[in-house]
This record gives C-alpha cells, structure tokens and sequence, in this order.
C-alpha cells in the first residue's frame, strides 16, 4: 500500500512538524511559580498526528495517480458522479428542485423564528455567493473586496430611509443600482490587472469603503451606525415582528430563486462564454474579438448589484447596522463559500453557503474552534477536491448526424 | 492589380534596446497565401503581434483592405479585439485554447464580435437572442465539420491531442469570419500525416476566399502550399519572392545553413 519511501518522508515531515511547534506547544512558562513546564506529550501528538496526515496525502496521491495513468491507457472510462447526472437530467432536476422548494416554504412553520433567522441569513449568503461567484467563478478576477458592495446596499437603504423616508421596495433597486455603480467605478482601475494585483487593490477598495463609513460621521454617524431601519413594508400593514420574520423569508427565498434562474441563464450565454473565455486566457480572447474592457466591466458590475440588494435585505433584516458588519472577514467567507463550494457551479454554490452558514451555528459549542475548522477545511480541500464541492461542467450539445446540426 | 488586402510599411518593433523588427514591409494579396520564414528568433511572431495589435509598433504602418473593397482600415493603435472585427483573425505558436471550455464552446466564442446578444438578451430569451444562439451553435458546428473536429465538440480543448487543438484553434479563428487569416506554426508538433491533411485544410480554406498569411518551420509545407515567400532574419527581411526563387536565394541559404542551424 506504501512503500519505504513514503514512509521516510513522512517521518520527516512529522519531524519537522515537532520541531517547528516545539516552542509553542512544548514549553510553557509559568510567569508566576517562575518556571518552565515541558508538555512533552503535546510533541508526541503533534508528530503521530502530521505523519499519518502527510502519510494519507501520499497514499490519496498516488492513487490519484494510479486512476489518471489507467485513464489514459483507456483502461476504465471516467464515472460520471450522481450529483453531475442528476444536474444534467430535467428529468431528475426539475422534480427534486421542486421538493426542495416545497421544502423550504413550508420549513418555518416547523421551527421558531430563530431558526428562520438563521435560514435567512444563509440565504442571504448564497445570494451573495452567487453574486462573487460571477466575478470569480465565472470571470476568474480574483475579488477581496466584495463586502464593500454589500456595505453600499445596507447604506444606500439605511441612509435613504433616515433622511428621505424611502421604503424597501424603492430601496432594493436604488441600492443595487448604486452598489453596480461603485462596481464600475472600481472595475475602471483594476482593468489592467490581474491575480494577486487584481486582488490586493480589490481588498484595499474594500477597506477604504469601511474606513469612510467608520470615520465620516456627518454622512454615515460613524461606528455607531444606524439604527431604527423598518423591515420590509407588506401593503402598509404593520407586522408582527414573528410575522415580519416569516416575510422576509419567503422575500429570501424568492430572491435566491430568481438569483439562480439570473445567474443559470447568464452561464450559458454570449456573456456568460465570454467570462469564461476572460478567466482562461486573457490574450488569446481579445485576439478572438472580446472586449475586455465590457467584459470585465460587466462581470464586476453585475457581481456588485448582487451584493447591493442583499446590503439592503440585510439592513432591513438586522435593522440596525454600522460598520463593523463589513470587514474583511466578510469578504472572505463569501469567497470561501464559492471555492469550497465549487467556482463557478450554482449548485456547489448553494452547498458552500449552507455548509458554511449553518454548521458553525450549529455547532456553537465548538465555536472557539471555528477559525481552525475553517482552515483546516480549506487546505483539506484545496488537496483532495480543488475543483470544489460541486464540479463545474460545461454545457454539452447534441447534434443529429446531418450536416445542419441542431442544439439541444 | 488590386490593392493588397494587407500591406505593411517600414514596420519596426523595439524591446528597450532591442530591436526585434526593422523597417518591415510586406503584402498579402487577396486569395493568396503567403508564408512568412526566417530562423528562430528573426521577429516573425513579434511581426503577427504588432499587425494584431497586442505590441504596438515602435514605427511604421499597417493597413488592411477589405475585399469587400470599402475604404482602407488603418490598423495601428486598434485593441486586438477590434483588429479581429475588422476581419483579420490569428492562431498562436504556443497554443492558446480556452483549456476548461468544450471544443464547441471554443468556437462559439469567436463569434461573440459577430454577435449582439448581451444582458437583458440573455437573461429574458428574447426572441432575437435565441435566433442568435441558434446560429451561432450551428455556424461553429458547421466550422468544426470542415476541420475534422466534429466528433469532439462536447470534448473539454484540454483533452484533444496537439493536432487537434492546432486545427480548432484554426477553427476558432475562421469563425471571427477573417478575411485574412494569421497562422503562426500551425503544423509545429504534428507528424507527417496530420501535416498533409493540414495542407489540404489550408488549402481549402484559401479556396473559400480567406487570404492566408502563414509562419512556418516545416520547409516542404511552405514550399507547397505558398504563393509568396518573405524571408526575415533578425529582424530585417531578407528576400522575398516566388518558393522557387526564395530556395535559391544565396542570402536565405546563408541565413539557413551558413551561420544558423535550422532546427
Ligand atoms: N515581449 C518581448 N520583450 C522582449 N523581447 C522580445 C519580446 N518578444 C520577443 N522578443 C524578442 O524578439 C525577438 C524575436 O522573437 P520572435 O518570437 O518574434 O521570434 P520568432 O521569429 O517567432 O521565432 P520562433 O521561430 O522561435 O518562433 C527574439 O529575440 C525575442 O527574444
Ligand atoms: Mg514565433
């Protein structure tokens, strides 16, 4: 199953491992009793515990490379996984769509309203997912500063409404608006470029944005935000605050529906190839007659209005909000949501948004371990599953034999 | 004669100090092919990206006339993007698919500047943008039939073999619909047979009535297949003229065999 080799070298990592936690796992200084306690025990975890995940990584390796090598000497033709069939299939899709959705209507009247907050706040993550998902999944720019569009949405319905009484349905098209503005407005100098440049002026973009709003007090009333958002109006009756609750869920879920049926359509056409194209090679795409300037622009734009209409779902939902909602942080659990979910698949999407949302409220009583399971479940996948959760598949066309070929 | 559908004049390119290309001319008449040759590193890639538009050219002047015989289009200063709508369209030495895409999707994105469908288009369905789609499925299917790529369309680019991703990279940009097409060694890593049916694809395609400019190392395809030969070496040209005349031309042997050795 492994040889001598592997053997060896995990040795050495485990080794390694020891020696570079030794300080901080090993001694201990007792600042009172002035002395050193030695946990040699934690030593002996640290090494058992990284040799036999460096030995599973080789073992998972090298199988990987067993199954590619057979592959490619067309031994075993490649087992397309349940979940990609069952995407593909209307047959199977459509009916499990619609429990899905029946499901979800009729979930909060099952369980306490705290519950349904917490449902909604996923949902509201998988809108926001979907969103990014646009600009990193689809058109591969590499986005840190994401939050700040979600910020102009909350502000843009939070500002609107304390000084000029607008309501949330005027301020949902309002905010995503202003936020695909402030997309354009950012998208203009990034254009030029790309990855690690790409995303270290977005997450400066992203600061700025939270620094004005912390520090501009005549505009935003600074850190101590602002309160006293009303909720979504229904016909001018006044809600119930359980009832108010319940409308914005089925709000959320209506908007995750048409979110996904915006972002499925988008995928597989003129624009939707024309991002992908963007995010595989840039030169060799314009050189075929893309404009990257429109391209990109529009991908950031309409990644940004996404983000806008949940900013304004979410000042209405929390009623209350100040700067502190946008940090960095934010960004990047959006940006985990869509690699772990699966860059560019919708569904992989959702999956990330659930997972991500609902496990740590779930499991509050791991939660001084949150960061850690974050991370450790990040680099696990980035090993074993890079594609993400959820695969992206292209779209494949029939053709009958006859020279007009027909698309399916 | 007709004016040619390109023509390039006192065309130079500078890297810093260095001087890729000096004071270039060359034309390509409408229908024919013509091959551009010269030893490795004489500029002859650096040539096809300034006429493209992704380097801009340190001096000279770049014109196309379109067969269609409207007015003549000045090329420099034009976005690569634009370059190719105007109806010159290229492949690349080092292959440059959209690796993740189907073979199908490949194509289709060259008619994206021969489409109009955006946004509101997409996502409402309209009438027009399905009409487009439509097309577009077909005119790219209807392209990888001519290349022999038919049978792959579903097909990720990144798993054809490299012969197959050099004739859909020609597929890709014959369905820009150029009327001058840039090759730049399109038979590199091919084995002989796959090189004959190149031929015979070029071939075609000049019979369609695309004018075919063409970077090549394999001498006989060139010698084959060309109409005109344009020799360049560090970056000045050389010779030019009919294959005959080029393969007797004591300053290509020289360049050739005498201080370089032809790879
Ligand atoms: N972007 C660049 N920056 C600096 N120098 C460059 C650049 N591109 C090309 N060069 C130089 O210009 C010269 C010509 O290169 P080019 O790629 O055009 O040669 P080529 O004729 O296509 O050769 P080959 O047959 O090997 O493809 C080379 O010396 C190369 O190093
Ligand atoms: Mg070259």
């Amino acid at each position: 199953m492994f040889s001598l080799e592997q053997l060896k070298k995990s040795l050495l990592v485990s080794l390694w491992f020891a020696f570079l936690t030794f300080p901080l796992l090993v001694i201990k200084v007792d600042p009172i009793q002035r002395t050193v306690l030695w946990r040699w025990e934690n030593m002996v975890l640290v090494a058992i515990g990284s040799f036999l995940v460096s030995l599973l990584v080789r073992v998972f390796n090298q199988h990987q490379e067993r199954r590619r090598e057979r592959r490619a000497a067309g031994g075993i033709a490649e087992r397309e996984p349940l979940i990609q069939v069952i995407l593909r299939e209307p047959k199977y899709l459509y009916p499990l769509s619609a429990a899905v959705l029946l499901c979800s209507l009729i979930f909060p009247h099952l369980v306490s309203t705290y519950q349904t907050n917490i449902l909604i706040t996923a949902l509201m993550y998988v809108m926001l997912g979907l969103g990014l998902n646009i600009v990193v999944g689809l058109a591969g720019l590499l986005d840190l500063g994401y939050v700040a569009f979600y910020a102009v949405g909350a502000y843009s319905y939070a500002l609107l409404n304390y000084h000029f009484d607008v309501g949330f349905w005027m301020a949902l098209p309002i905010g995503a608006l202003l936020a695909a503005m402030f997309g354009v407005l950012l998208g203009f100098p990034v254009l030029r470029l790309r990855g690690d440049y790409l995303a270290i002026v977005t997450l400066g973009f992203g600061e700025i944005i939270r620094l004005i709003l912390e520090n501009w007090n005549e505009f935003s009333q600074g850190p101590s935000g602002i309160s006293n958002i009303p909720r979504p109006g229904f016909f001018g009756v006044e809600l119930s605050l359980e009832s108010a609750i319940l409308y914005l869920y089925y709000i959320m879920i209506a908007m995750v529906i048409f979110t996904i049926f915006v972002v499925n359509r988008l995928q597989d056409s003129r624009i939707g190839r024309a991002w992908v194209a963007l995010r595989e090679d840039e030169i060799a795409c314009q050189a075929m007659g893309i404009d990257k300037r429109k391209t990109k622009l529009t991908a950031f734009a309409l990644g940004a209005t996404w983000a806008g209409m949940v900013g304004v779902i979410f000042a209405a939902k929390t009623t209350f909000i100040n700067p502190a909602s946008f940090t960095f942080l934010e960004s990047a659990i959006i940006l985990c949501i869509v690699v772990l979910g699966g860059m560019g698949s919708i569904f992989g999407v959702i999956v990330g948004a659930l997972v991500l949302i609902l496990l740590p409220e779930y499991l509050r009583a791991l939660s001084d371990y949150r960061m850690l399971a974050f991370g450790a479940v990040l680099v696990t996948m980035m090993i074993f599953r890079p594609q993400g959760v959820v695969a992206n598949i292209r779209r494949s066309y029939q053709f009958r034999a006859n020279p007009d070929g027909e698309g399916q | 004669m007709n004016k040619p559908v390109l023509q390039v004049d006192g065309l130079s390119m500078d890297f810093g100090g260095i001087r890729a290309m000096c004071e270039l001319d060359l034309e390509v008449h409408r229908g024919q092919i013509v091959a551009l040759i010269g030893p490795n590193g004489a500029g002859k890639t650096t040539f096809f990206n300034c006429v493209t538009g992704i380097y801009n050219p340190t001096a000279g002047n770049i014109f196309l006339n379109p067969p269609d015989g409207s007015k003549p289009i000045r090329l420099n200063g034009l976005k690569p993007n634009q370059v190719t709508r105007k109806g010159m369209a290229r492949t690349f030495q080092n292959i440059r698919l959209f690796q993740k895409m189907t073979v199908l999707e490949n194509v289709m994105i060259g008619r994206h500047c021969r489409t109009s469908s955006y946004i509101f288009g997409a996502v409402f369905r309209t009438r027009a943008t399905v009409r487009e789609e439509r097309e577009t499925v077909e005119k790219s299917y209807r392209i990888l039939q001519k290349v022999g790529l038919a049978g792959a369309v579903n097909e990720l680019a990144e798993n054809l073999p490299y012969g197959a991703q050099r004739r859909l990279e020609i597929a890709r940009a014959l369905a820009t619909e150029p009327f001058l097409l840039l090759l730049d060694e399109p038979a590199a890593g091919m084995n002989p047979q796959e090189t004959r049916e190149l031929d015979e694809l070029i071939n075609r395609i000049r019979d369609e009535g695309h004018s075919i400019l063409l970077i090549e190392h394999d001498m006989k395809l060139v010698m084959s297949l060309s109409d005109k030969i344009f020799v360049v070496d560090y970056g000045r040209k050389i010779a030019e003229g009919s294959p005959r005349e080029v393969s007797s031309d004591p300053a290509v042997i020289k360049a050739y065999l005498g201080e370089d050795i032809d790879a």
